[in-house]
């Protein structure tokens, strides 16, 4: 299965015991090689508990977990010799300097000496920590740190390229836009080297803005998974936003206006008329030709696709949880 | 390169980040070598002592100080494996196609390194004391040789303590009781001097037997006393060093 990097069936695990919490309840996850896998969910949905087993930290009670075509328990030391990690928090050594801590990592990688420095080098140079001297990593400031912790997860294989599986768990928790804008841009620049991504997060915009397929993931299972357009039309497809010049005409406009009924929300404050529709263009010319024969006043009538944090609520919120057989 | 060969690089690297630690804080290594030269120096001549001690009380006090030192090693080793289990690194380190144990491979030989620069500092400063050495070479290296067995199963329980307690306040715990196991031991005072059920227990502490066959060899008289001294450290080695190895190999549950 050489276009699959990661296989995750059924993986259970529970902490503490029998009267444990499950933090994982029977995950199912398939990564395509070479794409970035965005898995999105709330604190305390399982996130890092799977991210810690397909690392190899952790073992998972049941099911089967493979990375790079190789089982994650039985066969951890293939895993290990194509994976890089990214943690919550820097995997680093604190009182080493940048070098020294890249050097370290690659000879445990067995590049040797040599390579290692030169690995060290060009990791440096690529994150921008090049001139950051024999200062030790606690002096960093929370970028450098984070970049620096990047770059320690590419060391590598033994080629001295790029690993074949990337995990980062919630890589720009805790950073400024700046330092997020830094570890996007590094991340997109992996996957043209053919480097497959799972991270985890809890924005929205980061999974849309770098994920291929995004596993929508609540209490320890995935509820959702597909690309962020087909996540966004699972809500029920685009919606028609029709903005009045008048308020007041918004009871008259939903009276007549061929959207169905029970699919329409008003906001006066912002003389909204807003419905679920199914035919994009009929429903937009038949919007526009109703209101101008009732001679009513738009601003603004317009097409649009459900954003990812309606789809996130709607897949995450109360009101789904209750359908789930407890 | 074969798996034997990368365990001893992997190793290799990890004594060199200790090491590389060492560099970075000069200040630390020599507090460290201070303090039991410190503790010699105020049993020896600010509290005195040497009860039931015949002859000088430098000789007898010494080989006891060493002893001391070497368990008094346990701290270090339990805080240091402690503060690398609460870091992130150790994750990175796990999660890399290394040979896990050269992680505590590396931990050992750093402190082996520390406590054998530690014997030193100690011996340096007892010669200057007038601490006189009777054994001969051999005997004298046999002495430092099970000094340095004892701080070898010290080592070993302290990863094994570390990886159980794993948070850093449980150690402070395991501080505490470090003391009063050290002091009932006979590196002070002679058991001979105490309450009946005292001197029992101090020796059965398996450091009086360290400190008495270290004191026997040094002084050359006599190694009827050796055998304690060799057994109770590998004793204590036959438990604990698989206990940590498994402990260690189980993070992952």
């Amino acid at each position: 299965m050489a276009d699959t990097a990661i296989i995750v069936e059924g993986a259970r695990k529970k902490y503490g015991g029998k009267a444990g919490k499950n933090a994982l309840d029977g995950l199912d996850l398939t990564v395509a090689a070479g794409t970035v896998h965005g898995v999105l969910g709330p604190n305390g949905a399982g996130k890092t508990t799977l991210v810690r087993i397909l690392s190899t930290l952790l073992r998972a009670d049941s099911g089967r977990v493979q990375v790079a075509g190789h089982d994650v328990v039985r066969q951890a030391y293939e895993v290990r010799l194509r994976i890089g990690l990214l943690g919550q928090h820097a995997a680093l050594d604190e009182e080493l300097d940048g070098r020294q801590n890249l050097e370290m990592f690659g000879r445990l990688h067995h590049l040797g000496g040599r390579r290692a420095g030169v690995r060290a080098s060009e990791l440096l140079e690529r994150f921008g920590l090049a001139d950051t001297g024999r200062k030790p990593v606690k002096q960093y400031s929370g970028g450098m740190r984070r970049r620096l912790d990047l770059a320690a997860s590419l060391i590598g294989n033994r080629h001295g390229t790029d690993p074949q599986v990337l995990f980062l768990d919630e890589p720009t928790t805790g950073l400024d836009p700046r330092g997020r804008a830094e570890v996007w841009s590094a991340v997109r620049s992996l996957v043209g080297g053919g480097t497959t991504v799972l991270l985890t997060t809890q924005y929205l915009e980061e999974a849309d803005q770098l994920a291929d397929r995004i596993s929508v993931v609540d209490a320890g299972r995935v509820t959702a998974d597909g690309t962020a357009d087909e996540l966004k039309a699972l809500t029920g497809g685009d919606r028609i936003d029709v903005v009045l010049r008048d308020a007041g005409q918004l009871g008259a406009a939903v009276a007549l206006l061929p959207l169905p009924k029970d699919a329409v929300s008003v906001d006066t404050d912002r003389r909204l008329l807003s419905a679920r529709v199914t035919d994009r263009m009929a429903a937009l010319s038949g919007v526009v030709q109703a209101l101008e024969a009732a001679g009513i006043e738009a601003e603004d009538v317009a097409l649009r696709r459900p954003t990812l944090d309606e789809v996130f609520l709607h897949l995450t919120g109360d009101d789904n949880r209750v359908k789930e057989p407890a | 390169m074969s798996t034997n060969a990368y365990a001893l690089a992997d190793s290799w690297t990890m004594t060199r980040r200790e090491l590389a630690h060492w560099a970075r804080q000069p200040v630390q290594v020599v507090v460290a070598l201070v303090f039991p030269v410190m503790l010699l120096l105020m049993f020896g001549y600010l509290i005195g002592g040497g009860r039931g001690v015949e002859g000088s009380y430098i000789d007898y006090l010494l080989p006891g100080m060493l002893a001391l030192t070497m368990a008094f090693g346990l701290e270090g080793t339990m805080i240091a494996v402690t503060q690398d289990l609460n870091k992130g690194v150790i994750d990175r380190f796990r999660s890399m196609p290394m040979t896990n144990g050269a992680v505590l491979v590396g931990r050992s030989v750093a402190d082996m390194l520390q406590s054998a620069l530690a014997l030193l500092a100690l011996m340096g400063v007892g010669f200057a004391l007038g601490w006189r050495v009777d054994g001969g070479p051999v005997a004298f290296l046999g002495a430092v040789g099970l000094l340095l067995l004892f701080r070898f199963a010290m080592l070993w329980i302290g990863i094994y303590l570390a990886l159980v307690a794993g948070k850093p306040e449980l150690v402070q715990a395991v501080q505490i009781l470090v003391w009063p196991i050290g002091f009932l031991s006979n590196a002070l005072a002679l058991p001979g001097s105490m309450p009946g059920w005292l001197g029992t227990v101090v020796e059965w502490n398996p450091m009086s037997h360290t400190a008495t066959a270290a004191r026997d060899l040094f002084r050359g008289t006599g190694t009827e006393h050796l055998w304690p001294a060799v057994v109770w450290p590998l004793l204590l080695l036959a438990v604990f060093f698989p206990l940590a190895v498994g402990r260690f190999a189980r993070l992952s549950r």
